[in-house]
């Protein structure tokens, strides 16, 4: 009993992380149709970039905050300088350009910050809270990713909604030619939808880091995970890549508790084939119809 | 000129292609005669990275499917040689052929999932394949020998062959050369049956697939079928590249078969153009003899060792967006304008 509560906690931590990526990944694909494959190695790189400063003695919260506006930057640099060639034709160009720019930067970041497990601080401890006699599985630093997260789901849904800025993103999003003729800059609504959507990946990234062994393909299996859980939700519907993130976490957290750590990867590619097959619109979108 | 050249090839495909492997086989023979047995290595590990190339570019550049999957598939093949050479008593050709097999038949299953996706959903299916078939071989450490993975007993070669080849070149035969030998044959094969298979009537209906699936069904072909076959031959490519990959390293490890091997592979039929078997081979040439030379610029930059070997999957990565972004064709798409454009200048002048 008590294995199965620390099991379901930790899931539930994990997918909170998960839901933060697989954001990410829908926030790009509903403003270019684009799936950022190379999500996991900017999140990582971000978060090395955090690494030395925390390092050289400053605080946890300013790498924090550098790594999120490297996160920013390095979003909106891609978008703008990589991505807009290729943006509305093949898709199997744009997929191509996202792998490569993976590979690319996780080399880069093997070249600049060594190729070795580093250990990454954490801003808050990491024993379990007790609960009578048991210690569980519950951290005050999972108390601060699964906070961090809401607070992220919460700035984006107001941004979304309420400020004029998000209407005009959404209107980009929903028809470019339409928002175009209605004076509205498409070119930059993208670009700052790709910063954004960095942003939210690097949080992730930093979350998963946290308490954490980092080292240049740490991310690997996140954007797997990331990105299972976003075709869960339906690729269309941030909620439904929430939902879904805390569903691949749940689900990987008991298959890695009771099965074997080396089996996840493989169980995720499971429920994507089982989702893709049985039903592509995934479990959260009203979508009627979409070729996967 | 040009007329006399055409007199003189062939009208049938099939002896046109068969022509061109054994002009092939002369050139691989002089190619492995005359370098060190350092080359030879190295020709040995550029025979399985063109062997599993060709195989991808039938499936991307062909059928418009991309798999980012095919280091994985490369890992059972790997992985099926290693398990039967293993008592000794297996020979290596049969292994070969059953690395072939039992690949496909992964191909199958994968194949038939993947025939109802496409473009970013298939990535991502297949990219979840590569990251997670090597824990595979952590899970069941005892057959498959964990994190060390299984060593390979590589085929020593027989007398005949010895002999035939003292006979005709008066020279040693030393093992990296003998399996730079099979990895050329083996390639040469391939090269042939995807030759013949893309100007035939199955290269024909798979590209009518890529470029237009509903006139492709409207013409009677079943999507399914033909995706799922172009995903089989594509993965006993990789399979028989597994298999030459397993004796030339002589080891079968889950760290031979990373997100970084098949993305490499992406790298070279991307580079060498897309669809185009020259290419593929192409491309494999870069990936063998690239990241030594681009080692040597970091270490003479000043990078340390570890640093240095990183250079050559950045560059990967750069040359992956850099192509795609000015030259989609790859290479022999550049090849082919500039072909056609001093024949458009002959005619005129």
């Amino acid at each position: 009993m008590q294995q199965f509560v620390n099991i379901t906690l930790n899931g539930l931590s994990q997918g909170a992380i998960y839901a933060a990526f697989a954001l990410a990944l829908v926030l790009i694909w509903r403003a270019t149709r684009i799936i950022n494959f190379a999500q996991g190695a900017m999140a990582m790189f971000t978060t090395y970039l955090a690494l030395p400063l925390i390092e050289s003695g400053q605080s946890y919260w300013a790498g924090f905050a550098a790594a999120l506006v490297a996160g920013l930057v390095l979003g909106a640099l891609v978008e703008r300088i990589v991505m807009r060639p290729v943006e509305g034709g093949p898709e199997l160009n744009a997929v191509i350009v996202t792998l490569g720019l993976f590979i690319a930067l996780q080399a880069l970041a093997a070249i600049l910050f060594g190729a070795t497990f580093q250990s990454f601080p954490a801003p808050f401890g990491l024993r379990g809270f007790t609960v009578g006699e048991f210690t569980i599985a519950f951290t005050p630093f999972s108390v601060f990713v699964i906070g961090s997260v809401l607070v992220v789901m919460l700035a984006l849904t107001a941004l979304f909604r309420f400020t004029d800025l998000g209407l005009r993103m959404r209107a980009s999003a929903f028809s470019q030619e339409v928002s175009r003729l209605l004076g509205v800059r498409v070119g930059r609504m993208l670009t700052l939808g790709w910063a954004f959507a960095a942003v939210v990946g690097s949080l992730a990234g930093l979350l998963i880091a946290g308490g954490n062994l980092v080292h240049p393909a740490y991310m690997d299996a996140v954007i797997v995970y990331g990105f299972v859980a976003a075709v869960l939700g339906g690729l269309e519907s941030p909620g439904g890549a929430v939902a879904g993130g805390l569903i691949i976490g749940l689900a990987l957290s008991y298959v890695s508790g009771y099965l074997g750590s080396e089996l996840v990867t493989l169980a995720a590619l499971g429920i994507l084939v089982a989702v893709l097959l049985v039903r592509p619109r995934g479990l959260f979108t009203r979508v009627a119809e979409r070729r996967v | 000129m040009r007329a006399v050249l055409r007199r003189l090839v062939p009208r049938s495909l099939l002896l046109r292609n068969l022509l061109g492997v054994v002009a092939g086989l002369v050139v691989v023979v002089l190619v492995l005669e005359t370098t060190s047995p350092f080359r030879n290595s190295q020709f040995a590990t550029m025979s399985y990275y063109a062997i599993a190339a060709a195989g991808l570019t039938v499936l991307t550049g062909l059928n418009g499917q991309i798999s980012l999957g095919h280091g994985a598939l490369m890992a059972v093949g790997a992985y099926t040689t290693a398990l039967l050479l293993q008592g000794g008593s297996v020979p290596f050709p049969l292994a070969m052929l059953a690395a072939a097999v039992v690949t496909a038949l992964v191909g199958v299953v994968v194949g038939a999932a993947a025939a109802r996706l496409h473009g970013p959903y298939l990535a991502g299916a297949t990219l979840a394949l590569a990251v997670g078939v090597p824990g595979l071989a952590i899970y069941f450490d005892g057959l498959l020998g964990g994190e060390q993975g299984l060593s390979v007993r590589s085929p020593r070669p027989p007398g005949w062959f010895a002999d035939a080849h003292y006979f005709l070149t008066a020279g040693e035969l030393g093992g990296a050369k003998y399996l730079a030998y099979i990895g050329w044959i083996t390639l040469l094969v391939v090269v042939l049956l995807l030759a013949n298979l893309m100007a035939g009537r199955y290269g024909r209906v798979w590209r009518a697939v890529r470029d237009d699936e509903v006139a492709a069904e409207l013409a009677g072909m079943r999507l399914g079928g033909l995706r799922i076959l172009a995903f089989v031959v594509s993965a006993a490519c990789a399979g028989l590249a597994g298999a030459v990959l397993a004796m030339v390293v002589r080891l079968a490890a889950p760290s031979g078969f990373t997100i970084v091997l098949s993305l490499s592979l992406l790298t070279a039929v991307v580079v060498g153009g897309l669809g185009s078997i020259p290419g593929a081979l192409l491309g494999s040439a870069l990936l063998v003899f690239l990241p030594p030379a681009v080692t040597n610029l970091g270490t003479g930059a000043g990078l340390t060792g570890v640093q240095a070997a990183q250079l050559a999957p950045f560059v990967y990565g750069v040359v992956l967006v850099v192509v795609m972004l000015l030259a989609p064709g790859g290479v022999m798409g550049l090849l082919r304008r500039l072909w056609r454009r001093g024949i458009n200048q002959g005619g005129s002048t």
